[in-house]
This record gives C-alpha cells, structure tokens and sequence, in this order.
C-alpha cells in the first residue's frame, strides 16, 4: 500500500467511525442499544490506523514524504493546503495516540457499559482521535490548528458529557474559553508568520526563519508558547485541567492527561530549530514548565479526590516537559510525553477502575437505606481496595513507582533525562537551566509523595466506607483490566527506548534521541542544541543515583507515613504546613484570582455597562434623534394653518427679507 | 435559455409569482405555490454557478437585455448581470428562498397569502440589488427590499412590531436618501466628465470617472453612511435588534442572510471603487468602528436574556469582521470578507431558523425558559451545537474560513493601525466562545428545569429539510472553501487594482500628466478586453 493512501486511511478511517457513530444511533434510535457492536466498531476504527502506522513505522522514514489532499483555501499567493507529514516526530506522535487511544476505546467499552449514551460516547471519542490525528500530522501551522481547536471541541463535548449536572457542562464551557485564550496568541502568531514569511508550511517556516528579525522570532515563539500553556494546562491557564475531570475517566486518561495536553510540548518540538533562536523565550518556557510542575505538585499533595491528585499530577508533569524543552531537550520531552502516556493512562484508568468499584458500593449502600454523605471518587472514603480489586491495585502501584520514578521504570528514564539535560544546560552557561535543575528535584521528591500517598490511601490500609462488613466493590471486567495491564507493563519497559547516555558503555544507545534528532547528525525533525561543555561521566553517574535515590526515598517515606497514620497523615501535613496547606488546597486561590479580576469584571460590565449603555445611550440618541425631527414637523405642522393670509404674509415679509439682503 | 435572460428569470420570477398568487385563492395552500417558486428560483439559479466563468470572474457575466428606464435622455439604463462578488451572494438568497418559505409553514396562520407576495417581492428586490450594474437601478432595489420587510415585520412581528417596523425603515431611509443625494450629483459629474454631457447611473461609466477628491470624501460619507447603516456598523445598529426579536423568524432569516450583506456589498461594489482616495483616507475610522463592533456586540450578546437578541447582538460583532475586511484592503481580507457574508448568512441564519423553532413549539424567547433541553430534543441541540461552533469560528467549520483571511489579510494591511485594530479583532474569537457556549450551557445543558420542556417534539421532517442542507453547507465551506473563493478572487484582484490605480491618478496633481496618464490607462485597459464594453473603461 502506498504510503498516500495509509496516511489517508489513518485519517480518515477515525472520521468515518465518528460520523457512522454520531449520526446513524441520532436518528436511528434501534441501534444504540447494539452496544457491543458499536464499541468494537468504534475501537476498530482506531486499531486499524494504529496498525497502519506500526506498518509506516516498520518501513521506516527516510525522508520526510508529504501527502497533499488538496488545497483548504487559498487567496493570491497564500495558500493553505491539507497535508499531511510523515516524519519521525509525527509517526511517533500517531503510534502514541492510535495505540494509548485504542486501549482506551477497549476500556471504554467496559467502563461506558451502561451509559445510556454509549453511542454518543464513541462518537466523540473517534472524532477526538481525528483531531488529535491533523494535529499531529499536519504539515502546516493552520491544519495543526484545525486538529488542535477540534481536541478542544472534543474535550469540551467529552467533560460535559454528562451535561445534565450543571457543574459539568460549566466545566465544559470553562475549558474551551480558556483554551480559547491560548488559540487567540495562537493564532496572533500565526498572522505574524504569514506576513513575515508568506505560508504557514512547516518547511517555509523553518528556512523563513532567517530572514525574520531576532525580536519578531521571540515574538511568535512567545505567542506560541502562550497558546501551548492553554492546552497543555501549564501557568497562567492550567484552571481549565482539574475541573475537567468532571469528564467520563476514560476521557481523562486519552485526552486530559495521554494525548491531547501534550500537543503544546508537540507544537515546540516541530519548531523547536525555531525555539533555539530565541534564548529569552527559552527562559521564559523553562521557568514556567518548573513552577507549573512544583505548584501543581503541591496542590496534588492536598487533593482528596482521586481523579484531582491525578490531574494535578498531569500539571506538574507536563511542567517537567516544558522544563526539558525550555533546557533544548525537545525529544526528551517528547520522551516524557510518551513514557507519561503509559503510566499515567494507567493510572487514570486504575482510578477508573476504583471509581466503577465505588460506584457500585455507594449503588448498594443506597439500596440498603445508606442515606449519608458518599462520594465515590473521595480517597477518604476508599482505603483497603487491594483486596477486592487486585489486579487494579497492581498496576496502579507498578504506574505510580513508574512516574515516582523508581529506577528503571519507564519514568525513571525519561524523568532522569530531564533533570540530566537542565543540569548539563546549566553546566554549559546558561544560569537558569540550574534553578530549573533544582526545582525539578525537590518536584521529583513531591511526586514520589504525593503519589505514593494516592497509593496508599485507595488500596492499602482498612476500608473507610460505612457498613463495610456488607458492602464491598468488586474487580472491574476484564474489559476494564486488560488495558490497564498493558499500559502496566509499558509504564515498566516503556523507558529502554532512551537509556541515558553513561549506558553507552555497556552498549545501550539512547534509541528516541537517534530516531528524532539524528544519530550523530541532525537529519531528524527535532534540534538539540550544541553543548559545549559536556559533563564527565563520574558526574552523570553520581546525578542519576541522586535521582535514585530521591524517588526511592519519596516512596518509602510516604509509604512509611501512610502505613502508620493512614488519614491522619494528612491532618498532620495539614498541622505542619498550617496557612500555606491551605494555600496549596484552595490552588493558590487562582480561580478565585481570575474570577474576581477578570471573570467577574467583563461579565458585570457586559451587563451592567454595555448593556445599559447601548440600549440607553446609543438607541438613545438614536430616538431622541426621531424626538426631536417629530418636533419640528409637529412645528412646521402648525405653520400650515390653511389660511392664505397667513401665506400672504409669509411671502411678503420672505420677499422683504430677500429684497434687503440683496441690497445689502 | 440565453444567459442574460435566465438572470432576468432568476430576479423576477418571484415577483411573477407574487402577482400570480394574487390571483390565488386566500388560504393557506399558498404556501405550496411559495414554495414552488422559491425552489424554482432556486433550481434556476443554479445554471449561473456552473455557467460561470470563473477566469473571468471580475468581468459582467449573464448580461441580458438591456433599455432605458425613465427617459431615454438620461443614461439610466435597466442593466444587470453578475460578476465574482455578485454570484454566492444571488445564490445564498435563491438558495434562503425556499428555507424561508418552509420556516413559515406552520408559523404563519393569518393573512398567509399576504405573507407569501410581500416575501417573494422581497426576493426580487434582494437579487436585483446584487445584480444591478447601474447604480439608480440598485438604488429601487435597494429601496423595494424595505417596504415588504417593513410589512413582514410590521404585521407578522411580536409584541412591539410597529416600533421595530418604523425604526427600521426610518432608520435605512434616511441613509439611502442621502445616498440618493449623492448618486444624483455622481450622475452629473460623471455625465459631464466621461459621458458627453449626458447624466449617467451606469456602473462602468462610473467606474471610469475618477472623482476630485475634494468631493470624494462628501461623496464617500453619504454612500458609506446609507451602507453603514444597513450592515450595521456601530453605532448605527440599534435598530438591527429591535428588527430581529420582532420580525418572524422568516424576516430574521431574510434580515441577518441577506438585507445586511447589501450594506457590505455596497462598500465593495461602490464606496471602494468610486471612492478610492476617501477610503482609505477613511480606514482607519472605519476600522475601529468595526473593531468597537465586533467587541462590543459579542459583550452585549452576552449580557441578553433574549435568546434571540443575543442572536442578533451576535450579528453585529460578526458584521464587524467583515467591515474589517473591507476596509483593510487586501487581497486576503477582502476575499475573507466576501466568504464571511456567505457564512455569516448561513449560520447565523440558522441561528434564527433553531431559535424560532423553539419559540413555536414554546413561545417564548427567553433563555430562562428553557435549561437542560438536549434531553429531550437532542437532534434539534445537535444542530444548534454545530452552528454555534460554526457561528464562533471553530476550524474545519465555515466561519473560520473567512474569520481567519479576513484577520490574516487585516494584519498584513499597510494601512495605518490595522495590526493592532486585528489583535482586538481577534479577541472576538474568545467573546464569540464566550456568549455562544453560555447560551447553549444555560439553553440546551444543565437539568431540566421547566417541566413544560419534558416532552417537547424534537425536529419534524420539515424542519429537518430546512436544516440538514444548511449544517452540510457549513462543513463543506469549512472544509472545501475554495471552489467558493475561487469565484470572487478576480474580482477582489481587479478592485484592488482599480483602488491602487485611481490612488495614483489621483497622487498626480498637474492636470496636464493626468491627461497622459489617462491616456496610457486606457492604452493598457484596452488590449487584454477590448472586446468586452463591460469591464473598467470608458
């Protein structure tokens, strides 16, 4: 099959699920209740792209084959066409979202079993695969955009799935004003190229770059970066990730913490030769990626509900992936964009699971005349899972030692890296990358905590819920677990794909950075800058024992911790942190910031300024206009009095007035 | 049939049809005969985009016949045809033609046939006002399309019909009497410089009159005024919403799809090109009135109750982008311009199309009054879902297309301020989100909260026929623009052309160049289409 019409089919095939889905069961109402029909069709609509794309992969990519389909609009000499890339970055891109995406799509089957909008729900999800797809696969900035507005209109239509809950669809309408935020720089950047280098193809992007001005290229580099912290939830527009948990889990783990909030780490990598020409933005990118990734962690220490720890945790990760690109590391963000995908898809569908158990507890609860408060995603209310729900509890434990960062996990590696490369940024002169250094270990530290204590708190200890002798949850279907295996096992290898540099020794390459950026060459899609200053080997060594030994030591503390007090510990972190625990539990009040800065002012301005003045002011004076011509007809109305002396009158003394102006 | 009478068939024979349906008897099986002769206005009209020649698109096509109105000493000749600006915009109003007709099926019961003449004469007037190449004769179309909107409003409309009616023509008369004014000392000036003496209307002859500029600008302001008006472009808009929540929702269909791209059509058909000088003398005012609109209007829509007035608030913002666009004077603006009618026409009139739906299976209109209503009509949420998305610019859907040329084309603008007038521009595209997904989160999400809702019918048939052509048209604008874009570029390229050309006649200030350089004009525009009396000469 010629590779034109696999990238097709990967494309299109998604399309077609999603269009099949949503629009036949609308209509038709017989069909929605073939549920297991339509979730296999729906998963086998994106299987079938995955496979496609192991075959691309398979066959290798030497150069860079662009499919055009045709053009999407054009005027003059600017053209936009819709094509597609394949090249090293975008294949890998695709085999993350088609493959961590059909897992999901099996779970869903389980997990949506008995939602009455099962249909519906599959529908989304392909449509979200085909967006996610022309986002990463597009061969201009344009198309990318089409694909990374379409993964927020699907996020927007996934969190509100359940829209009969008002906070949901709030929820829902939250996430996509906030990412419209970011797509407004987006999209200010994408005006600049246009008149700076005439077309938005990655290519003419890329070789324009020369003749752009330094400033005008940290402009739109800044402007990009902005659009990326919309959808990759970094500061100052991360508010949107953690209500969007509102969403189905299945969501949560494909869109809100695999696929669709890496696309801004994507987004940099594809530019990043472009990135590198601007140091300051750099900075800026590196900065934001640390603080993001210790506030988030912070706020995660303080969470008690299940999916909130995990969707923190998706912030501050995401944070040490815009520290690595912030450092020049693109494809070892890229590294932690896939690594992350594994675990903490896993961990996302693990609390899925426990959900779905606690469901069923609170189910019963109810039915045996429980009328107290519950709620099935609160951990305070979970504690001893493990021994009902086994396989659950595995491979969320082996998912959180993975993104703790024990060694040799998949998140070991990439994690590692990460702090590898900002320390060796540092070393090579550039102060900052050393702050980020540091930030980045004490994160680490956090992570492996807070991890841990989501850990302990769902499945180890005694069971919290009331009438627990009765009622207990039950493992969920094998539906539900083989995914989480799969991912499981990924979270534990998925790291030999770049074993550090130290590993060359005993003749381990680091595969992801050969395959992205070249090996030895830069013939690959993503730059890394030159280091001049290398850091010797014993150093390397020694920093990733540091490593070691800081997750190590998170866990074992945190295990330690929990093990003894069970939720007491968090009344003693409470006690110890006093105001800056709260601090950290209320999101360092930055919705409330928004709300009451931004939110609040345009909204009451809208109704009590502009509003009152339009119909006030402006109709106003529009009417008073009408008034005041009523007034003079009324007038002139009554000079027409019908007498005709009156006229005579008139005529004279006009003809008198005439007469002496002439004269005069 | 010959080309130029098929366009004379297409513009007159809803007028034939409303004088035949006088004749009907007064029930309500009028609609049927509407019906008809919408949809066969419509199938009429869809020889002119295959008959197109889209190559040359920037000259007159479809011209029919051709005779003096009003005295045969005057230059005031019926004439008409279509060019690449007037086509998509003569085939959105055949095409709204038969939508209108079947959104008032059920709606209207009294004076049915009355409805039905007053709507086609009104088609009439509005393809006429696209295809009139002599400006007297867009003058009366431009005026016949007010009286039937006045009565369509005025007896068919909601409680405070009467004022919205007046206001709405007072308002649109006393621009286009100016307008008049102006047109009438254009035809004298024009006739004294380029026609023999004779006074003309005639578009080309026009055309090829570069006015002084000492009375461009007096000129430029009475026709911008009427247009400004009529698109409408802030302050001058007040009336606009006062229209829409009383109109039937057939006239808000008309109004938002139709009578407000004559606004828009006026400033590229006659202020640009007649006017150059003042026009871009005038761009930056212009600007930021459109940019005030497009800010403005989306945060008044999302201070209404009225789920029609935000509609109609949202008009007035998206109306902005294209004033924008206009104004900005590039290639890529204004063709954004010219698609954003079209799309604007499309989706906002499906906008109107969902919302009245409502009101007659609920009778009201405030957003209060409904909550949570994807339960229990769901194809009917799908629908308003997508052409809210549409509405708001989403990508890969045709709102976007012309949004996106238009602020590209705007940024890129040499004129004075426009890259900082395009990023508040662009702000509009976080508002839009902004009003759009709060009207579908309080309307169509949350709980159901009024009980009368539970069981409310979702589409019909009928109201499937009228939306499902509307949603494909908005996917396949989206997705495949260029078939559409491709019609108007000619056109776009010979105006700016003409714009630039003028600017410089008009820079020379030695009477005694001017003549060389006309004559040097008229060498250059007589080789390529000599053949041709209708494109850019005297």
């Amino acid at each position: 099959m010629s590779t034109d019409l696999t990238v097709q089919l990967i494309i299109l095939l998604p399309l077609i699920g999603a269009a099949l889905l949503g629009i036949l069961p609308l209509f038709a109402h017989g069909l929605r209740s073939y549920k297991g029909l339509l979730g296999v069709f729906g998963t086998l609509m994106v299987a079938i792209p995955f496979g496609l794309a192991v075959t691309l992969f398979a066959q290798g990519v030497d150069t860079a084959p662009v499919t055009s389909v045709y053009t999407w609009m054009g005027v003059g000499d600017f053209s936009i066409d819709i094509a597609y890339r394949i090249d090293q970055l975008s294949l890998i891109m695709t085999l993350v979202v088609t493959g961590v995406g059909a897992l999901i799509h099996v779970y869903a089957t389980g997990y949506m079993a008995e939602d009455r909008s099962f249909w519906k729900f599959f529908a989304y999800l392909n449509l979200f695969i085909f967006m996610m797809l022309n986002l990463v696969l597009a061969d201009n900035l344009l198309l990318m955009f089409l694909g990374w507005e379409g993964v927020g209109l699907c996020s927007y239509l996934l969190i509100g799935f359940w829209y009969e809950e008002r906070k949901n669809s709030a929820a829902a309408s939250k996430a996509f004003i906030v990412n419209r935020v970011g797509d407004f720089c987006f999209l200010i950047a994408m005006f600049i190229l246009v008149r700076e280098v005439g077309g938005l193809d990655f290519d003419r992007i890329l070789s324009g770059a020369q003749l752009m001005s330094e400033g005008t290229i940290a402009m739109v580099v800044f402007l990009l970066f902005l659009g990326a912290t919309g959808k990759s939830a970094q500061i100052p527009l991360f508010v949107w990730l953690p209500d969007a948990m509102a969403g189905p889990t299945p969501v949560s783990a494909l869109i809100h913490a695999a696929t669709m909030v890496t696309s801004g780490l994507y987004l940099l990598a594809r530019l990043s030769p472009l990135v590198l020409m601007t140091p300051e933005v750099m900075t800026v990118i590196a900065v934001v990626g640390a603080l993001t990734a210790i506030v988030a962690a912070t706020i995660a220490l303080t969470q008690r509900d299940i999916k909130r720890v995990l969707a923190y945790s998706t912030v501050s990760q995401l944070g040490y992936m815009f520290m690595a690109a912030g450092v020049g590391a693109f494809f070892v963000a890229i590294f932690h964009v896939i690594t992350h995908a594994f675990f903490k898809a896993c961990l996302f569908l693990g609390s899925g699971s426990v959900i779905h158990g606690m469901h069923h507890v609170e189910h019963d609860l109810r039915h045996k005349g429980y009328d107290g408060d519950f709620d099935a995603q609160d951990m305070h209310c979970m504690g001893g899972l493990k021994q009902y729900m086994p396989v659950t509890r595995w491979t969320y434990l082996l998912a959180t030692l993975a993104i703790a960062g024990i060694p040799l996990t998949a998140g070991f590696f990439s994690k590692d890296e990460i702090l590898f490369k900002a320390f060796e940024y540092g070393y090579d002169g550039h102060g900052y990358a050393w702050l980020v250094w540091g930030i980045g270990l004490i994160t680490a530290l956090l992570t492996a905590f807070y991890m841990t204590r989501s850990y302990m708190l769902t499945f180890e200890g005694a069971p919290r819920w009331p009438m627990k002798e009765d009622v207990h949850p039950h493992e969920s279907p094998r539906s539900m677990t083989l995914p989480l295996i799969i991912l499981a096992g990924l979270s534990m290898v998925g790291g030999a794909i770049g074993f550090p540099k130290v590993a060359e020794k005993i003749g381990l390459s680091n595969w992801i950075h050969d395959y992205l950026v070249g090996h030895g060459d830069h013939s690959g899609p993503v730059a890394e800058p030159e280091v001049h200053a290398h850091v010797s080997v014993a150093a390397e060594i020694v920093l990733i024992l540091l490593g070691a030994f800081i997750a190590v030591a998170g866990v074992w503390w945190a295990w330690r911790f929990f093990a003894r007090y069970e939720l007491g510990g968090d009344q003693l972190i409470r006690d110890r942190f006093g105001a800056l625990y709260r601090w950290w539990q209320s999101s360092y009040y930055w919705d409330r910031f928004y709300e009451r800065t931004i939110v609040r002012p345009v909204i009451g301005g809208a109704h009590k300024a502009f509003a009152p003045f339009d119909q006030y002011v402006v109709d106003g004076l529009v009417n008073a206009a009408a008034r005041v011509s009523m007034a003079f007809s009324w007038l002139f109305g009554r000079l027409q009095t019908g007498v005709v002396q009156n006229y005579a009158l008139a005529i004279l003394l006009g003809s008198v007035l005439m007469i002496a102006l002439f004269l005069i | 049939m010959e080309p130029g009478n098929l366009l004379n068939a297409v513009i007159f024979l809803p007028l034939v049809g409303a004088i035949l349906m006088l004749a009907a008897p007064s029930d309500r099986s009028v609609r049927w005969f509407a019906l008809l002769v919408t949809l066969g206005t419509f199938l009429l009209s869809i020889p002119l985009w295959f008959g197109f020649d889209v190559a040359s698109a920037a000259n007159l096509q479809f011209r029919g016949m051709e005779f003096p109105l009003i005295s045969k000493s005057l230059d005031i000749r019926y004439l008409v045809g279509i060019d690449g600006f007037s086509l998509l915009l003569v085939l959105l109003t055949t095409f709204l033609g038969p939508i209108v007709v079947l959104c008032s099926w059920a709606y209207i019961k009294e004076s049915t046939k009355g409805y039905y003449v007053l709507l086609l004469i009104l088609q009439t007037g509005m393809t006429g006002v696209f295809c009139a190449f002599d400006v007297l004769l867009f003058y009366i179309f431009f005026e016949l399309t007010l009286i039937p909107m006045y009565f369509l409003i005025g007896i068919w409309g909601g409680e405070r019909r009467i004022y919205a009616a007046i206001k709405f023509v007072i308002y649109t008369m006393v621009g286009s009497l100016l307008m008049l004014v102006a047109i009438l000392y254009l035809g004298y000036a024009a006739g004294n410089a380029v026609n023999d003496g004779v006074f003309t209307t005639n578009y080309f002859k026009l055309l090829s009159f570069n006015v002084p500029l000492g009375m461009q600008t007096w000129l430029f302001v009475l026709f911008a005024f009427a247009f400004a008006i009529k698109v409408p472009v802030f302050p001058f808009h007040t009336w606009l919403p006062d229209a829409h929540v009383q109109a039937p929702t057939g006239g808000s269909v008309i109004l938002a799809g139709v009578l407000l791209k004559m606004g828009t059509y006026g400033l590229i058909r006659f202020c640009l090109p007649f006017f150059p000088s003042a026009s871009v003398a005038h761009t930056l005012l212009i600007g930021i009135l459109a940019v005030i609109g497009i800010v403005y209007g989306a945060l008044v829509s999302r201070a209404q109750t009225d789920a029609k007035k935000l509609v109609a608030y949202s008009s007035v913002s998206h109306l902005g982008f294209v004033v924008l666009g206009i104004f900005a004077l590039t290639l890529e603006s204004i063709q954004g311009a010219m698609i954003q009618m079209i799309n604007h026409g499309i989706s906002t009139g499906a906008l109107f199309l969902i919302v009245g739906m409502l009101y007659e299976r609920r009778h009201t209109r405030l957003m209060s009054d409904y909550g949570g209503i994807a339960r229990s009509v769901p194809i009917l949420t799908f629908f308003m879902v997508l052409t809210a998305l549409a509405s708001a610019g989403l990508p890969g859907l045709n709102g976007f297309v012309g949004e996106f040329l238009i602020l590209v084309g705007a940024f890129g603008s040499e004129a004075p301020g426009m890259p900082a007038l395009t990023i508040i521009a662009t702000t509009g595209v976080i508002l839009a989100a902004v009003y759009l997904l709060w009207m579908l989160s309080r309307m169509f999400f949350g709980p159901l909260t009024v009980e009368a809702n539970r069981n409310m019918p979702d589409l019909n048939r009928r109201e499937l026929v009228i939306l499902v052509p509307m949603a494909l048209l908005m996917i396949v604008m989206g997705l495949m623009p260029q078939p559409f874009l491709k019609v108007s570029e000619p056109a776009a390229t010979r105006l700016i052309e003409v714009i630039e050309e003028k600017r410089a006649y008009a820079e020379i200030d030695d009477p005694g160049l001017q003549r060389t350089f006309e004559m040097k004009r008229r060498a250059v525009q007589s080789t390529p289409s000599s053949s041709d009396p209708t494109t850019y000469q005297p």
